[in-house]
C-alpha cells in the first residue's frame, strides 16, 4: 500500500473550510486523512512545513497543441509546464489539428495524457464540427469519452441559433457550454485592445464590445436553453457586469479570469512586443478594476490561464502577423499571489478556491477537495520565497510570455497526483 | 539619438536641431565630405517613390552611397521572415537603414533586434511617418510663421494616417493647435488624447475656419479594410475646394504629402493654386533627411568610436 504524508504545512481547503496546521495522509492515490501528528509509520513523507498545503490546482483553460501543432507544445510539455506551476489537472481547448470534435480524437488526447502526462487532462471538446461554426460536433460521444465541457475557443460560435442547440444539446447531456466571448464582426483585424493605446500604436483595435455582445447573447440564451454556460477569458467591466447581473438571476452563468487580464492593461505592453498579444486583448485600467472586484464578490468563479504556446519563428514577426496567445501555467500562481492576496484583495483560502473548488464545480470534476477518498491531488506552494521567471528554463516547448524576468513573491513548491510527487521545485 | 522611429519620443531640442540644420541644406552647396563612404540601405516593404528617391538624393548629396531595395524584388517574396532579411543585410553592415513598412511598429521591432545599425523609420502601416512631420514643419516655418499658436487642420483618413500622427506629435509639442477632420469613423475620440491641443471637427468648414495651415490627406483606401465611410460623397464633405479657402486665414497654405487625387480629395484648382505648398515640401524633404542622416550617423560613429 503506498503511502504519502504531506507533513507540517498549512492546510487549506476551501471545501471543507479547514484553514490551519495538519497533515494529509495519502493512500493507493487517495485522500485518506487530512489531521494533526497523522501516524506516519510506512509511509514516505513530504516536509511541507513553511508552505501551503492545498488541493490540486485546475486549470480549466489550456493549450496543448497536440495533435497537429507539437512544435509549439505536447500533452507531455504542457503537462510538465503544468505541474512546475502547481496545477494537477488541466484542461485542453479542442483546436488542435485535427480538431477535437469526435471521440476518437478525445480517447487519442486521455490515451496521449494516459501514457505520458504527468498531470491529470480533462479534454474538453468543440461545439461545432471543425469548430467552423456550421454542424454540431459529436457531443454525446466526446463526453462518454471524457471530455467535460464543450467549446469553439478562439472560434466563436457566431450564428446564435447553432449556439441555443449546442446549449440544448449540452444541458441534456450534462456538459458545461464555454465560449470565447467575441463578435468576430466587430474584432476582425484587431490586433490590441481599441483604446487610447491602439490609436496612439496605430494597431487596429479589438473594442470591449465586440466581447460584450457575445456574453449578453450567451447569457439570453442560456436562459432560453436552461444550459450551464461558462464565459472564457472574461476581460472586459461589461461583461463583468453582465454575468454578476446573470448570476443575480439564478442562471448557471459562470466565468473565470486569466492572470494576465487582471495583472497587465493595455497601457502596461511593450510597444509591438507579440508576448503582449493575446485575445481578448490586454484593456484597459477600468476594466481590470472591475474584474478584481469581481474576483473578490465571487462573479468571477475561477482562475484559468489560457496556455498558449506558439513557437518563437511565430512570435518573431511584425505584431501583427503574430498569433495570439502566451504561455501561462508557470506564472499563475505567482501572479495571484502578487495581484490579489499580497495586495490585500482576496484572502489564500479564496485564491486556493479560484484554483480549486471553482473549476471542479463547473466542470462537475471529483477534485479540488481534500476530502477522504477523492483523488490524491495535492498542491504545495509558499507566499514569501522571491524568485524570478526565466521562461528559457520553462518546463513549456514555447517561449512567449510577457513575464520573463518578473519577480515573483511567492510560488508553486510541489505537485502531487494520485499520491506522487510529480514535480517539486529545486 | 540612435534611431528615429518616430516624433512622440523626441524632445523639441532635437526637433529644432533638426530643423535648424535642415536650413543649411536647402542651398545646393557641396555637402559631400559629410557622410563621404557610408553606406545607407533604403529598405522599402511597401511601394514609394517620392520618398525613397528623396532619402536616397539626401544620402547623396551628403556623399554617402545609397543602395535601395523593394520587397517585392526581395527575397520577402521566397518567404524569408522580416528579421532575417534584416540580419541578412545588417551582415553586410551598412551605416544605417532607411525603412518603409506596412506594418506599424516593424521599424521598432527590429530597432530592439539590430542593436546597432540605425534605423530611421520612414513610414511604419498607420504609425508614423517623422520625417514627413519634420519636412511639414519645415515648410511652415520657411513661410514665416510660428509653430507657436498655430492652427492647423488635418482633414482626411486620420486613423490610417500615419502623416496625421506624426505631425500631431511634432505640431503640439512647439504649442500649435490641432484640428482633425474627417468621416467620423476615420477620426476616432481617442485621437484627442494622443497629445495636447488637439480637437476633432467633422464639418470640413468648422475645421478650416481660421486655419493656418491645411493639411490634407490622402484617402488610404489600400488601409481600409472594410468600407468604413460612404465612399461616394466623400469629396462632397471633405474635399477642399477654393470656396474653403476664405474660411481660412488670409495667408493660409495648404499642404498634401502626396500623391494627391485631384478630385477625390482636393480640388485642382487649389492644388495648382498660390496657397498650395505641396511642391515646397517635396523639396524640403530632400533636406530635412539629409539633416536626419547626418545627425543618426554622426551619433553612430560617436559610439562606435567609444
Amino acid at each position: 500500500m503506498a503511502r504519502l504524508i504531506v507533513r507540517g504545512g498549512r492546510v487549506i481547503d476551501p471545501a471543507s473550510g479547514w484553514d490551519g496546521d495538519a497533515d494529509v495522509a495519502i493512500e493507493d492515490g487517495k485522500i485518506a486523512a487530512v489531521g494533526k501528528d497523522l501516524d506516519a509509520s510506512g509511509a514516505g513523507q513530504f516536509d511541507a512545513r513553511g508552505c501551503i498545503v492545498a488541493p490540486g490546482f485546475i486549470d480549466m483553460h489550456v493549450h496543448l497543441r497536440e495533435p497537429g501543432f507539437e512544435h509549439a507544445e505536447t500533452i507531455e510539455t504542457g503537462s510538465r509546464a503544468a505541474a512546475a506551476g502547481g496545477f494537477t489537472s488541466i484542461c485542453p481547448m479542442p483546436n488542435t489539428a485535427p480538431v477535437n470534435d469526435n471521440a476518437t480524437v478525445t480517447r487519442y488526447i486521455t490515451g496521449q495524457a494516459r501514457r505520458l502526462a504527468k498531470v491529470n487532462v480533462f479534454p474538453i471538446g468543440a461545439i461545432t464540427k471543425g469548430s467552423m461554426g456550421e454542424e454540431l460536433a459529436s457531443i454525446g460521444s466526446m463526453r462518454e469519452a471524457g471530455a467535460v465541457a464543450i467549446s469553439d475557443d478562439g472560434k466563436p460560435v457566431m450564428n446564435a441559433r447553432l449556439m441555443r442547440r449546442a446549449m440544448e444539446t449540452a444541458a441534456a447531456v450534462g456538459l458545461p457550454v464555454i465560449e470565447h466571448c467575441e463578435d468576430l464582426n466587430l474584432s476582425a483585424g484587431g490586433d490590441m485592445n481599441e483604446g487610447v493605446q491602439s490609436v496612439r500604436l496605430g494597431l487596429r483595435g479589438i473594442p470591449a464590445a465586440s466581447e460584450d455582445v457575445m456574453v449578453a447573447r450567451d447569457i439570453l440564451l442560456a436562459e432560453l436553453t436552461g444550459a450551464r454556460f461558462h464565459v472564457a477569458h472574461i476581460s472586459s467591466w461589461r461583461s463583468v457586469e453582465m454575468v454578476k447581473f446573470a448570476k443575480s438571476l439564478g442562471l448557471s452563468v459562470t466565468c473565470e479570469a486569466t492572470p494576465h487580464h487582471f495583472a497587465l492593461c493595455d497601457a502596461d505592453m511593450l510597444p509591438y512586443d507579440s508576448n503582449f498579444k493575446m485575445k481578448p486583448p490586454l484593456r484597459g485600467r477600468r476594466d481590470i478594476e472591475t474584474l478584481v472586484d469581481g474576483i473578490v464578490s465571487g462573479t468571477v468563479d475561477s482562475i484559468a490561464t489560457d496556455h498558449a504556446p506558439h513557437p518563437g519563428s511565430e512570435k518573431m514577426q511584425e505584431f501583427e502577423q503574430c498569433p495570439f496567445g502566451i504561455l501561462g501555467l508557470e506564472t499563475a500562481l505567482g501572479l495571484a499571489l502578487e495581484k490579489l492576496v499580497h495586495s490585500g484583495r482576496i484572502s489564500l483560502a479564496r485564491m486556493v478556491a479560484l484554483f480549486t473548488t471553482g473549476p471542479a464545480r463547473i466542470l462537475n470534476l471529483d477534485r479540488g477537495a481534500l476530502r477522504p477518498g477523492s483523488p490524491g491531488d495535492v498542491t504545495i506552494f509558499d507566499t514569501d520565497r522571491r524568485w524570478t521567471y526565466d521562461v528559457n528554463r520553462s518546463l513549456s516547448k514555447s517561449r512567449n510570455t510577457p513575464f520573463h524576468g518578473h519577480e515573483f513573491t511567492g510560488g508553486p513548491v510541489a505537485a502531487i497526483v494520485d499520491g506522487a510527487v510529480v514535480w517539486r521545485l529545486n | 539619438m540612435k534611431d528615429l522611429l518616430g516624433i512622440e519620443s523626441l524632445d523639441r531640442r532635437e526637433i529644432e536641431a533638426i530643423l535648424d540644420r535642415s536650413r543649411a541644406f536647402q542651398a545646393r552647396d557641396n555637402h559631400k565630405d559629410i557622410l563621404r563612404g557610408r553606406m545607407v540601405v533604403n529598405l522599402f516593404f511597401e511601394a514609394s517613390t517620392r520618398t525613397r528617391t528623396s532619402f536616397e538624393i539626401a544620402a547623396r548629396r551628403l556623399g554617402a552611397e545609397a543602395v535601395s531595395i523593394t520587397a517585392s524584388a526581395s527575397s520577402v517574396s521566397k518567404g524569408e521572415s522580416l528579421v532575417d532579411t534584416l540580419n541578412t543585410l545588417n551582415a553586410m553592415r551598412p551605416d544605417a537603414i532607411v525603412m518603409r513598412h506596412a506594418a506599424s511598429g516593424a521599424p521598432h521591432f527590429l530597432a530592439r533586434h539590430l542593436t546597432e545599425t540605425p534605423i530611421v523609420n520612414a513610414g511604419d502601416g498607420t504609425h508614423e511617418h517623422p520625417t514627413q512631420a519634420l519636412l511639414d514643419a519645415r515648410t511652415i516655418l520657411d513661410r514665416g510663421m510660428m509653430l507657436e499658436g498655430l492652427r492647423v487642420a488635418i482633414i482626411g483618413d486620420i486613423s490610417h494616417s500615419r502623416v496625421a500622427r506624426s505631425n500631431v506629435y511634432l505640431l503640439s509639442k512647439f504649442g500649435a493647435s490641432i484640428v482633425l477632420c474627417g468621416p467620423a469613423p476615420l477620426v476616432p475620440p481617442e485621437l484627442t488624447a494622443l497629445a495636447p491641443g488637439v480637437e476633432i471637427a467633422h464639418g470640413i468648414r468648422d475645421a478650416i475656419r481660421d486655419a493656418d495651415v491645411i493639411m490634407m490627406l490622402r484617402v488610404q483606401l489600400e488601409r481600409q479594410h472594410e468600407p468604413a465611410f460612404p465612399a461616394g460623397e466623400y469629396f462632397q464633405f471633405y474635399g477642399l475646394r477654393l470656396e474653403h479657402l476664405e474660411l481660412a486665414k488670409p495667408r493660409a497654405i495648404v499642404m498634401h504629402p502626396g500623391p494627391i487625387n485631384r478630385g477625390r480629395e482636393i480640388s485642382s484648382e487649389v492644388a495648382d493654386s498660390q496657397r498650395s505648398a505641396i511642391l515646397n515640401q517635396v523639396e524640403n524633404g530632400i533636406a530635412v533627411r539629409m539633416a536626419v542622416l547626418e545627425r543618426i550617423l554622426s551619433a553612430q560613429r560617436e559610439a562606435r568610436s567609444i
